[in-house]
């Protein structure tokens, strides 16, 4: 029994970590019960899609995907074509989407087919694929846009004439899922029809896993030799996943920007794998194991030491300050934490499953002892 | 058995890489229902021979191979695994290759799942489809009955006990509508007896529905009472394909490691002209080693007990895997190991590298790129290197010992005193280790120990990979440092006639345990007998001084 409790808080050190940190901060911060609420239920819509896109790399076996980063990108650019266009509401939303489509999914092979050639340290390959994507992002939204790239909008521009601004706003398409069936019950507005899309994705997550495909995913992030041998093509079923969850980052990052009505050109989609990432660790999941529930229980967790923490440093120690660092703090700690801890299991696992190996066991049934006669 | 139609027949099978033959005129039959036994020692051709029956990609790779297969009637050349499997041969390996996170079920299906019809299919391939569940399950349960054992369909295999995963390998292969030969390799060497006893018998059913069966195995008693016909092969070639009824273990056993008249006369020699001068029994023991245990991936000890007699030098035999590698990285610290190792009186302290080498052992590695050498250092830095570390030779102190400097100038004639000893083929000290030949490396390897002065020296495998020039000075310079400096070497090789040319006893290590020590003059059915597991049930064999 013991052993099983011990077992219990092993698997589930993070959320337990966070869940106490937070029972802390709630008092201190003392902030109100229902603005809290709201602000999770905004929060919820806002972030799950983008988390959800996470899933299949990591039943693929390729760890977090830092690679998201890129689908983020092929949102924006699609929202910011939709901006110039003056398409609004879920027309231009849809559009968006089907724009960022064909880049997401380019992305996406060209990310899955480098992780291909870096087999087992595909998390640190996303991370600065991000990066050296990052640099090409901003040579086509400060460079091309404006120049190369047709922008009709004077307004969407720096004033030399090429290049988009800092601030992208998106009056035209705010809101316009979260309040596409308006609902309100005590007092809280619930963004419902973002609700629906995120229960829609993780129906296909779902049924996913059941597919041929989905099979053939597991099995090759278990084993790639074993499956290989079997005759599954490895490689192909990789770079399906990634380019799977990249699409699902570029929607995900259409979804998350609107609900926000403006977008940081250069900075919105930076943070976002970070912050994703963060919330789906801090949900009990680690580098080969996520559920849905993890990325729900996460972003419950993450936004609500997000909201309350800022308040309750300020409040303890007098300073608003404190609590931004420690957001920071949080979101890049915990991602080092699971690290450490998914190895640390590894390891006693490994160990563990060793223990038959060790130790003398029983004595030779008839030694045969050396020595000179 | 001699049915009319043999299912498969190979023909003048031969094979070599790179100019190095180690396979050459291999013939014979298998009938349906017929259970083969394929015996050899390490790298008597077994392998190889299996490779180029499933089409491996490295026997192309490497300019194909010489003869021709029919398999049921047709000449076979498979050019993938995937066309061997499509044929109807199966495979059963060594090394599990299941999916620790899936159940039976879907192990044994893995990538011929049943599917659910779906209109997606039509759009995007049938890999869209979703799997059935219900019909895998009760096509993996005919499986596992056609193998007359029980099975969770349900379990994980990581959960599974050793010898469920081996049944759901066979039932996996049984899987295959057209299964007409399945080949299995060291299929009980993970097995606990009783589990192994199951295993030969759902084999005998097997074969009695007509499936043929290839049978490799070191445990020759497993084969007599199994197989239908036993197949002999030593230095790639046949040596001999006779009924298993009626022989026995020891006739196996001596057709496996017989070696020609002329080679063994030599040896014979060279082994009675060594005893005359090492008559000194009542030599002190230096080394004592009890119930030791060693976690070492694929070479695992259970329980060693043995001990060493100062001046000796002591050779360690035994077939691949049954864990002779696993003592000397034991003592040394590199593996996971407990029990004792009394040096000179003293405990040596185990799990701790430093610690060994502090009590005066050093140890020359198997694993020589790995383990042995500094590949991007010269060979001056590789040969000083672990006497520097350890016992601050080539140090000069400098500030009245304030700091300790590297003393390149004795380091270079360090390594130039062995390179002329040794006759190391190089450019000079400071030459990359990396880029030396196999047996240059090796010496280096050795000068390395050498230069630590030791006074138990484990050399591993010290011949593995290196051309029969470089062997000999090898042997010879172990021979001479052993009578020069009264070193005690522990040598461990799987090459028995090495052993025996250099050593003054050996111990054959079988399944983690020292199956028996012999005198190096003893005859060589009588190590090949140990090396494939000495009948359990008969006396143990005489050991120990009896020339």
């Amino acid at each position: 029994m013991s052993s099983r409790l011990r077992n219990f808080f092993i698997d589930n050190a993070v959320v337990i970590l966070f869940v106490v940190l937070i029972a802390i901060a709630i008092p201190v911060s003392g902030l109100p019960g229902t603005f809290l609420m709201q602000e999770i239920l905004t929060r919820l819509g806002r972030n799950t899609f983008l988390v959800i896109a996470l899933l299949l790399p990591i039943m693929a076996g390729m760890g977090l995907n830092f690679g998201m980063v890129l689908g983020a990108m092929a949102g924006q650019l699609g929202l910011i074509f939709i901006t110039d266009w003056n398409i609004v509401g879920i027309p231009g939303l849809l559009l968006a989407m089907i724009i960022s489509l064909p880049i997401s999914v380019f992305l996406g092979w060209l990310c899955g087919s480098i992780m291909n050639l870096a087999k087992g340290r595909e998390m640190v390959t996303g991370f600065i694929l991000a990066f050296f994507m990052n640099g090409l992002y901003m040579m086509v939204v400060l460079y091309a846009m404006g120049s190369l790239i047709p922008i009709m909008n004077p307004e969407l521009l720096l004033s030399r004439g090429y290049g988009i601004r800092n601030v992208v706003g998106l009056d035209g398409v705010r809101q316009s899922l979260d309040t596409l069936i308006p609902l309100k019950i005590a007092g809280l507005n619930i963004p419902v029809f973002s609700f629906l899309i995120i229960a829609a994705v993780s129906y296909f997550i779902i049924w996913f896993r059941k597919t041929k495909i989905g099979q053939d995913m597991r099995a090759a992030g278990q084993d790639r030799a074993v499956s290989g041998a079997a005759g599954i093509p490895v490689e192909q079923t990789r770079i399906l996943a990634i380019i799977i969850s990249t699409v699902l980052a570029g929607i995900g990052q259409i979804i998350f920007l609107q609900n926000l009505g403006t977008i940081n050109t250069t900075s919105s989609h930076e943070q976002i794998g970070m912050f994703s990432i963060a919330a789906l660790l801090i949900g009990g999941a680690s580098v080969t194991k996520a559920s849905i529930p993890n990325v729900i229980v996460g972003v419950i967790l993450f936004h609500l030491l997000f909201l309350v923490s800022p308040m309750a440093g300020k409040n303890l120690i007098g300073s608003g300050m404190l609590g931004e660092y420690f957001r920071q703090f949080v979101s890049y700690g915990v991602i080092a934490l699971a690290l450490v801890l998914y190895e640390w299991k590894r390891v006693t696992q490994e160990n563990d499953s060793r223990a038959t190996l060790r130790g003398g066991g029983a004595p030779a049934a008839k030694e045969a002892k050396g020595g000179a006669a | 058995m001699d049915s009319a139609e043999p299912i498969l027949s190979l023909k003048g099978i031969g094979k070599s890489f790179y100019g190095n033959r180690v396979l050459a005129d291999v013939s014979f039959d298998v009938g349906a229902g017929e259970i083969i036994g394929l015996v050899g020692e390490n790298g008597a051709g077994k392998s190889t021979l299996m490779k180029i029956l499933f089409g491996m990609p490295v026997i192309s790779e490497t300019g194909g191979f010489e003869g021709s297969i029919f398999f049921n009637g047709k000449e076979a050349r498979f050019k993938t695994p995937f066309d061997a499997l499509d044929a109807g041969i199966g495979m059963v390996h060594q090394e599990f290759s299941l999916i620790p996170g899936f159940t039976t079920t879907e192990n044994i299906l893995l990538n011929r799942e049943s599917l659910n019809s779906s209109v997606l299919v039509d759009i995007f391939g049938p890999r869209i489809s979703t799997l059935d569940r219900a019909t895998m399950e009760s096509r993996a349960k005919s499986a596992i009955d056609k193998l007359g054992v029980t099975l969770d369909p349900n379990m994980l295999i990581k959960e599974m006990p050793v010898g469920h995963k081996q049944f759901t390998e066979i039932a996996r292969e049984l899987c295959r509508e057209n299964v007409k030969l399945i080949v299995l390799d060291e299929p009980t060497a993970v097995l606990t007896e009783s589990e192994a006893e199951v295993l030969l018998s759902t084999l005998r059913l097997l074969a009695s529905e007509g499936i043929a069966i290839i049978f490799i195995s070191h445990r020759l008693r497993e084969v007599v009472e199994l197989c239908d016909r036993v197949v002999v092969l030593r230095d790639g070639h046949k040596i001999e394909d006779f009924p298993a009824k009626g022989s026995s273990t020891k006739q196996i056993a001596s057709l496996m490691v017989g070696r020609s008249m002329e080679a063994q006369a030599k040896i014979d020699a060279a082994s009675a002209a060594r005893s005359t001068q090492s008559e000194s029994d009542a030599r002190e023991t230096i080394l004592s080693i009890e119930n030791l245990w060693v976690d070492m991936p694929g070479e695992t000890v259970r329980n060693v007990n043995l001990s060493v007699k100062k001046g000796e030098i002591f050779g360690i035999g035994g077939l691949a895997g049954q864990g002779k590698l696993g003592i000397p990285n034991g003592i040394m610290g590199l593996s996971p190991a407990g029990g004792s190792v009394i040096l000179n009186g003293t405990p040596v302290p185990l799990n701790a590298p430093r610690a060994a080498l502090e009590r005066n052992m050093a140890f020359v590695s198997e694993d020589r790129r790995g383990v042995g050498l500094l590949l991007d250092e010269g060979i001056d830095w590789n040969i000083a290197f672990t006497a520097m570390q350890v016992q601050n030779k080539f140090l000069k102190p400098i500030l009245g010992g304030l700091f300790l400097w590297r003393s390149d100038a004795a380091m270079s004639n360090l390594a130039e005193e062995y390179i002329k000893l040794l006759e190391i083929k190089c450019t000079g000290p400071g030459q990359r280790a990396g880029n030396l030949s196999g047996g240059n490396q090796q010496k280096v390897c050795l000068a390395k120990a050498f230069a630590l002065r030791p006074d138990v020296l484990f050399v591993s495998e010290p011949t593995r990979g290196i051309d029969i020039g470089a062997k000999h000075l090898v042997l010879d310079t172990l021979k001479k440092y052993n009578s020069e400096y009264g070193t005690t070497i522990v040598m461990v090789s799987s090459e028995l006639e090495e052993l025996r040319s250099v050593c003054d006893r050996i111990a054959i290590v079988y399944e983690g345990r020292i199956e028996g020590i012999l005198p190096h003059t003893a005859p060589i059915e009588d190590f090949g007998i140990l090396m494939a597991g000495a009948d359990r049930d008969e006396a143990p064999v005489a050991l120990v001084g009896g020339n």
